[in-house]
């Protein structure tokens, strides 16, 4: 061998041993990143152990430990995400309906698209000031000192909807509802994306029309995709806090929304079902949020109990979405 | 050969009516071995058809009128002009993207969907003008229907898969979907092997009867035009002789155009043949006669085999 | 060229009308798409709602003065109206709560900066290093598994990242090291506790968007490199990294503009002491944190204090707004170059 080709061994050594060392550094990162997930939850755990039993789950949030319980931020949160559901999915499907398989390329339709990933990166407490505004004061529209309100009876109750809608469930609903809009719209156009464009001659092929072709081969091919985009937006939506506590969510509250405290009671009192969106709410996060605020050292066990909680339905939400997935995969191959 | 009795008899009245024309000297220097081994499956069929494009009987179906196209700029069809005979089958060939799929894409507007594209000349459909701006374009895709290159069953049954086109026409009664369904599967030639589990999903079909379900698809609508773009190319040589079978019993009832990359094949099923190159429709004739004694120097070395 | 004679032939008949009509499917369908335009249109209503409310409480309100049902006048003049905007960048004190009241948003930038710096700092590295394990290193199974697994941390609400940092992060990491070894004085409420779980919130960010990125860096040019005699370590920090550089910035532009908007782990970790300070150990107000506080109380409606929130907000919308834009036309030029 050469000086040269004994030098470039040398170096060639220590070349892989750097190698290796890197790989390493990168190896120990991920793992690092695993390992602050499991120190999360295991701490969590840990806290809540113990205090996570059915006085919890059933009780209203009380002045003392012992006594507190999270019902009215199950009922809240229940109740928001209902709302936030109802509201976002047509429009961010039809939103996303409309980009893929309608919009022309044209500066309008770039604005959207444009407009929609910038909106995706908007600070959602920023949504919170925007709800505030929009919602429960109206834009100080209609800002009599005591506002007025609706009344529409209906067979089982009476509607009674204030204007503004003031520091309500359904305005925290409506503001969750635009914060996760883009990512419904954005999830549901991949969705749409993924449909093969053969389906879509196929079916115009036969006589079908745009809309046709849409409501019948279009969308239930997406639908699994879209289904789970939306369950991980309205997960994303369950573990806001922020824009909440600016729409004005309320930290302390003993009851449900509209005292509606059981299912049941729904039928007893169907009022009380009319009542809930524009009754004051808290949810999950924000008792959280109160009970980690507040100065007895127990009050963080129960801070610990509700996250578990909330962890266990995120959980349960993204387990469905995988679920759905997966079924989905096994039935469709293009 | 043919496990389908009705294709047989098909095949037996054509050998009766037509006369047998060989021209597998022809093209056997094109032939691939996989061709070959096509061919050998069904020796027992007719390998021209008739040539029937001179008879008067033929009026002419649709009329293609000095077309030209453009994708944005690309210009892809010069002054294309083409007389489609109905109840015969034309067939358009040519090396890859001489333009032959997107002049069948013309006939039913399906290049309507790709933006950026734009075409002058005219398409004549009995006499109409297909992109006249009153023309419905779901109306004319209901009356000349197409077949893909690759099958493409709905996620669906195969009932519903027939049925889609009379349902989004409008037709809710149940019974008359139902025989609509029963009629287009015989007449595709597939009833026998379905007619068992036509609530079954469609994507669970073979390859080639997906195709001929997309057929009995297209049936179902009553087109008088049927588009097919390269619809065996996918098959293996079995499945493909039945889709031939197929065509050669619907033009009886149909007018049919097909892009091919099989010359054999177009030898096969058509009685006129139509020669792209470049985007410019070099020849067109009788299958017979366009084999046998080509006028144009590229389609003879085309169907020689001397490229593409 | 064409041979086709198109003369003597007689044209068919036609047989049925093509003929559009005027029918109700027609209309239906041009009903339906007009209704899914207004959807899509909607998500622009939603940035002009954004921009009218932060414009019209910050900069100027057409209406200066509101006046009750009750005939009660209230000011609602905008906080630009009444602060000057020297004033607002100037000033170092941010006080709007005291007798004595400054409004210098310096407190507050510097306060989301520092955090977002002690983010960057742990978020960033570890973040890379993952996305390069994962994309270069690891089997195909491990990555399976290990990325979702990540994303789990970005799905934990950032209310569970403050009680984290608060109860656990402070306690038991901050505490030992740096009060006990070091003798530094740490806070209960401190920006370092609040860094590191936004930093840890921002890993799946940036481990997720660059691995995608490192494997969209085609197969040909590892090759190339590795057919010249380079090392891994080569191929990944100088081929494939600096290949896809422009889009793991566009991943830190994300992330970093996350840890900026990032609000209750800050709120419940990092105190609310308005300071211009350069101590991560000490208690710091963002300006995410300001926001929440004050809307918890009760400020009243049209004071200047409320008006505040809107002017801090729209400082906080334009700084996101700013990198979101830039890490978008950074990735875009990536997709441009390898898609």
């Amino acid at each position: 061998m050469s000086d040269q080709e004994i030098e470039y061994a040398a170096l060639l050594k220590g070349r892989h041993r750097i190698s290796t060392y890197f790989e390493w550094v990168c190896r120990i990162a991920t793992i690092s990143a695993l390992l602050f997930l499991a120190v999360l939850l295991a701490g969590v755990t840990w806290q809540a152990w113990g205090w996570l039993d059915t006085q919890f789950l059933t009780g209203f949030d009380s002045r003392r430990p012992a006594k507190a319980g999270l019902l009215a931020g199950l009922w809240g949160t229940s109740w928001l995400i209902f709302f936030t559901a109802i509201l976002t999915v047509p429009v961010g499907v039809g939103a996303a309906i409309y980009l893929e398989e309608y919009a022309t390329d044209n500066r309008l339709t770039r604005l959207i698209k444009l407009n929609l990933s910038n909106l995706a990166g908007v600070p959602s407490i920023v949504y919170g000031m925007l709800g505030v505004t929009a919602f429960v004061r109206m834009f100080g529209m209609l800002s009599a000192a005591d506002g007025w309100t609706i009344a529409i009876a209906l067979g089982f109750g009476t509607l009674e909807i204030p204007l503004p809608l003031g520091r309500c469930l359904l305005a925290g609903s409506f503001t969750l509802s635009l914060l996760i809009l883009p990512v419904v719209i954005i999830a549901s156009q991949e969705a749409l994306r993924a449909v093969p464009p053969s389906i879509r001659h196929a079916s115009y092929a036969l006589g079908a029309t745009e809309w046709q072709t849409i409501r019948h081969q279009v969308l239930p091919a997406a639908v699994p995709g879209i289904t789970t985009g939306i369950i991980l937006a309205l997960s994303r939506a369950m573990g806001e806090t922020a824009p909440l506590i600016v729409v004005g969510a309320m930290s302390y509250v003993a009851f449900a929304p509209g005292n509606l405290d059981t299912p049941m009671g729904a039928v007893q009192d169907p009022q009380r079902v009319l009542d809930a969106p524009f009754d004051v709410f808290t949810s999950i996060t924000i008792q959280i949020t109160n009970w980690i605020e507040q100065p007895k050292e127990e009050f963080q066990n129960l801070a610990a109990a509700g996250s578990l909680v909330l962890l266990i339905l995120l959980v349960v939400f993204n387990a469905t979405a995988i679920v759905i997935r997966n079924r989905a995969q096994k039935k469709i191959t293009w | 050969m043919n496990s389908s009795p009705t294709v047989v008899t098909a095949n037996d009245n054509a050998q009766n009516e037509e006369p047998r024309v060989d021209v597998t000297s022809t093209d056997a220097a094109a032939a691939t071995p996989e061709e070959s081994g096509e061919a050998s499956v069904r020796t027992s069929r007719p390998v021209v058809a008739e040539s029937a494009i001179t008879d008067a009987s033929h009026a002419v179906k649709v009329r293609a009128k000095n077309v030209d196209f453009f994708y944005g700029t690309n210009q892809v069809l010069f002054d294309v002009s083409l007389d489609i005979p109905e109840k015969s089958v034309t067939a358009l060939i040519g090396p890859s993207g001489c333009g032959k799929s997107t002049f069948l894409r013309t006939l039913n507007r399906m290049n309507d969907i790709i933006e950026g594209t734009r075409h002058t000349g005219d398409i004549l459909l009995e006499g109409t003008d297909v992109y006249d701006p009153s023309i419905d374009v779901v109306l004319l895709r209901k009356r000349v229907g197409m077949v893909f290159q690759k099958s493409t069953p709905f996620p669906k049954s195969i009932f519903d898969n027939i049925a889609y086109g009379p349902k989004v026409a409008g037709l809710k009664n149940k019974a008359k979907l139902a025989e609509i369904v029963e009629t287009s599967l015989q007449r595709a030639a597939l009833w026998d092997e379905v007619k068992d589990r036509l609530n079954s999903s469609a994507m669970a079909l073979s390859g080639g009867q997906q195709q001929r379900l997309c057929i009995a698809r297209t049936l179902a609508t009553d087109p008088d035009v049927i588009l097919m773009d390269e619809p065996a190319s996918a098959l293996d040589p079995k499945s493909t002789a039945r889709v031939e079978d197929l065509i050669f019993e619907l033009k009886k009832n149909y007018t049919i155009v097909i892009v091919t990359h099989n010359m054999q094949q177009a030898a096969r099923v058509s009685q006129q043949t139509a020669f792209f190159f470049q985007g410019v429709l070099v020849e067109t004739g009788d299958t017979h006669s366009l084999f046998t004694n080509p006028t144009e120097k590229q389609t003879e070395d085309y169907i020689t085999g001397r490229f593409g | 060229m064409s041979t086709a004679s198109a003369s003597d032939v007689p044209l068919s008949e036609a047989t049925t009308s093509l003929q559009r009509s005027a029918s109700f499917t027609r209309l239906k369908e041009s009903g339906i798409r007009s209704l899914l335009f207004l959807c899509a249109a909607l998500s622009i209503l939603t940035t002009l709602g954004i921009i009218a409310v932060l414009f019209s409480n910050a900069i100027y309100d057409v209406s200066p003065r509101q006046v009750g049902r009750d005939g009660e006048v209230r000011p609602n003049e905008a906080f630009f109206q009444q602060v000057s905007v020297t004033e607002f960048v100037t000033e170092t004190r941010w006080t709007p709560g005291y007798t004595e009241k400054h409004f210098g948003i310096m407190p507050l930038v510097c306060g989301t900066l520092m955090i977002s710096g002690i983010a960057a700092l742990i978020g960033l590295p570890i973040g890379l290093c993952s996305a390069i394990y994962l994309s270069e290193y690891a089997a195909p199974r491990t990555r399976a598994i290990v990325k979702p697994v990540l994303e789990i941390l970005a799905g934990i609400p950032t209310v569970v990242y403050g009680y984290f940092a608060l109860v656990f992060v402070t306690p038991y990491v901050l505490r030992p090291i740096f009060q006990d070894m070091l003798g530094f004085d740490v806070g209960v409420f401190n920006a370092a506790s609040a860094g590191i779980v936004v930093g840890i919130m921002i890993i799946p960010m940036i481990s997720s968007l660059s691995e995608d990125v490192l494997r969209s860096v085609p197969r040909s040019l590892r090759e190339a490199a590795y057919a010249l005699g380079s090392t891994r370590v080569d191929v990944s920090t100088r081929v494939v990294v600096p290949a896809a550089l422009s889009g793991i910035i566009a991943s830190f532009l994300l992330a970093i503009s996350r840890a900026i908007g990032e609000t209750m782990a800050v709120t419940i970790a990092a105190g609310q002491t308005a300071i211009v300070t350069a101590d991560p150990l000490g208690s710091v107000a963002t300006m995410t944190s300001y926001i929440v506080n004050v809307s918890k109380g009760d400020a009243v409606i049209g004071s200047i204090e409320e008006k505040s929130i809107y002017a801090v907000g729209l400082t906080l919308f334009l700084m996101t707004l700013v990198m979101n834009i830039i890490s978008q036309f950074v990735l875009r030029r990536f997709r441009e170059v390898y898609n």
